[in-house]
């Protein structure tokens, strides 16, 4: 009998489910893209039902349900702290804890009733079961594997390696906001653990937080910023030094102490103590949308240079205890592109994996496989001599819609679409379009998991173009016009345009483009951050960022075989083997589930054509649609 | 049942018995809590303060 495992994360931020059977990672998707809601923590129901539809099961088959964390422990944290900092801390504690006594510490209750819930209505859709057949679900057992274990889980088990060193960081779990583990056959052990409230990820929120984005998603807006900033310039050392001396202890294995002085995020409602950080750095918290100068991009280039530091750090420990020759990581800071390429500069590891949904979201995969290899003691099932291929069929874990489907919702808009049968011809008239300037929006096959969009639900435009990166900031994802994007580019040309060996499938790795391809820049190219983005830096000025560097991600066609024959035919009309890949949403959105999601978000912005399978929709030919419904903006 | 057993294993499996005062405290207040919202109970909750 098949061993099914269901995973899930929820109700802290980007609740998640996951199924594996037998090993084999069938099915995962985050619950934002069903309800809509971005980083949506509530319980992932929709994204449950889906996984199950997806595996063909129903809960009575359900081996085992594993949950990313345990809540007691945290529980324990939670109660601790508050003990330590009395009086300081009493709102926040008397905001956190009704939430706890009322649900969150009666976990175990809490995800039976729900999956009873979900059971239920599955049995009224399917007729009446005899009594012995209802509520399978109270008898599958529930596993709480630890927070970082299941980070660590995700990012060992679907590697392409069968003994590898792992580093988790992130904010906080229960007690561990950062381990170091190592992973051999089906184990993984954890060997050292970093603490809250010394939290490296915290440390980001913090600096994220007072430069005026927003904590747990903003993240990327420092690391975008960060480029903008002047390493030469005294202000960047000093507010480095200062960084270094008072908010942070780096010690040499790369554990830190932060000094809590300065903090809010234990007793408080906020990240930092505003004052105390003012005093300190010598420039006020920014307000949020409010404009950004040079001291903020400075300040955003000096936390991500600490940042790195750490990572790399912490990545040499990680060697020296486990002697491994391969790293893999997982944890919200592993999705720091710029720290992940410093990693591979350093040199400790032969090889690096990093799981794509490195954030809680993969902490569902995790949680089910942590549940499959170590609660049911289950070998691993290596695909090919090691390293061969990962067991993330390229993150595409999420739904596909038929021909069908796609049609139904170009007839319930009265949209006018062309059905190009030949994908081949679809491609090419595609990569004309793009050749022509127009953004195009890209809907195919099965949903990304993870945050990134990776060519089956992507905007996609010419990189060539030096206007394009602030007409679709601006125009089409109505947010910050310095923010940069991504290049998808052709596997087998990725070292010809980009310092970097290897693949880099999922967006994960911050390189620097060939030097020989950076176009010499103004000598007064620091003054002002947006006419900088004017300013041609390479041939493939939309996707280069103002440091000459790229989030690449290598497209290869195994697994990735329309997208790279888009690229592909885009080379051959252009010269150029790659195209600018952001995710295919409208600010303060999640990225497009569904086709009516697609065809929503293209009405809403001014991508100039639509391909959503084989249909193929023109904006200018979109008069007759109907029953749009309006859009509102959230800041994201 | 199930739950407070899982507490007490968890407590001593941690050893972090010193949390049991305040883990009773807490609860009594949500008891408190939920006994106040009952509309028939809560006249004689009152009259104990």
């Amino acid at each position: 009998m098949a061993i099914c495992i269901l995973g899930i994360s929820a109700f802290y931020h980007d609740s998640a489910a996951a199924i594996i059977i037998d090993g084999k990672i069938i099915a995962a998707a985050q619950e934002e893209r069903f309800t809509r809601i971005k980083h949506d923590a509530s319980f992932p129901e929709n994204a449950i039902r889906y996984v199950l539809q997806e595996a063909g099961i129903t809960y009575g088959q359900l081996t085992a349900v594993a949950f990313y964390d345990k809540p007691l422990l945290k529980f324990e944290r939670l109660l601790e702290t508050y003990h330590a900092f009395a009086p300081a801390g009493l709102l926040s504690f008397l905001t956190a804890i009704p939430v706890w006594l009322h649900e969150k510490l009666q976990m175990k209750k809490l995800l039976r009733r729900q999956l009873r819930k979900l059971e239920k209505e599955d049995d009224l859709g399917k007729g009446a079961k005899t009594k012995k057949e209802n509520n399978k679900t109270n008898k599958v057992p529930i596993y709480f594997p630890e927070h970082h274990l299941s980070h660590a889980a995700s990012a060992f088990y679907p590697s392409p390696f069968e003994e590898a060193a792992i580093l988790t960081i992130d904010g906080v779990g229960e007690w561990a906001t950062a381990t170091i583990c190592h992973g051999q056959g089906n184990q993984v052990k954890i060997m050292q653990e970093l603490r809250f409230p010394n939290s490296i990820g915290l440390l980001y929120s913090a600096f994220t937080y007072y430069l005026g984005f927003k904590v747990n998603s903003g993240e990327y807006k420092l690391m975008g910023l960060a480029p903008y900033g002047d390493p030469q310039s005294p202000e960047t050392i000093l507010f480095k030094e200062k960084i270094l001396s008072a908010l942070v202890d780096i010690r040499e294995d790369g554990s830190i102490l932060l000094n809590m002085s300065y903090f809010r995020f234990v007793t408080g409602l906020r990240m930092t103590n505003d004052k105390k950080w003012a005093t300190l750095l010598g420039i006020p918290r920014r307000q949020p949308e409010s404009a950004i100068t040079p001291s903020h991009r400075n300040l955003a280039l000096a936390m991500q240079q600490v940042t790195e530091m750490i990572v790399v750090a912490l990545a040499r420990t990680a060697q020296r205890i486990t002697g491994s020759k391969n790293l893999v990581m997982a944890g919200g800071v592993a999705l720091n592109g710029v720290a992940n390429y410093q990693l591979l500069l350093a040199g400790c590891f032969d090889n690096i994996w990093i799981q794509p949904a490195a954030g809680d979201a993969g902490g569902a995969l995790g949680a089910a496989l942590a549940a499959y290899h170590i609660a049911e003691q289950m070998p691993r099932i290596m695909r090919g001599q090691p390293p061969g291929p990962d067991a993330m069929q390229a993150a595409l874990l999420g739904p596909a819609y038929t021909r069908q489907q796609i049609a139904t919702v170009i007839h319930r808009y009265n949209a006018t679409a062309e059905y190009v049968a030949d994908f081949s011809m679809l491609s090419a008239r595609v990569s004309e379009l793009l050749a022509a300037g127009k953004v195009i929006g890209w809907f195919q096959d099965r949903m990304e998991f993870g945050p990134r969009a990776l060519g089956n639900r992507s905007i996609l435009a010419d990189p060539r173009n030096p206007c394009m990166q602030q007409y679709i900031n601006l125009q089409i994802k109505a947010r910050e016009a310095f923010r940069p994007f991504a290049p998808s580019v052709l596997e087998e040309d990725a070292a010809a345009y980009f310092d970097m060996q290897g693949p880099s499938p999922y967006m994960l790795f911050v390189t620097p483009l060939k030097a020989a391809l950076r176009f010499p820049v103004p000598e007064n190219y620091r003054q002002n951050i947006y006419e900088r983005l004017n300013d041609p830096r390479s041939p493939v000025p939309a996707v280069t960022h103002v440091d000459y560097s790229a989030r690449i991600q290598t497209v290869s066609k195994t697994a990735h075989p329309k997208y790279w024959q888009l690229i592909h035919d885009f080379k051959a009309l252009t010269g150029c083997p790659m195209l600018i890949n952001t995710s295919f949403n409208v600010r303060g959105a999640p990225i497009v589930c569904s086709p009516e999601d697609a065809f929503l978000a293209f009405m809403h912005t001014a991508i100039d054509y639509l391909v959503m399978g084989n249909y193929l929709l023109e904006r200018a030919k979109q008069t007759a649609v109907q029953n749009i419904p309006a859009q509102e903006y959230m800041p994201d | 049942m199930e739950f407070f057993k899982e507490l007490f294993l968890f407590l001593r499996t941690r050893k972090k018995f010193w949390l049991l005062p305040l883990l009773i405290m807490l609860l009594l207040l949500t008891v408190l809590v939920v006994l106040t919202t009952v509309p028939a109970l809560a006249p004689f909750i009152y009259t104990l303060f």
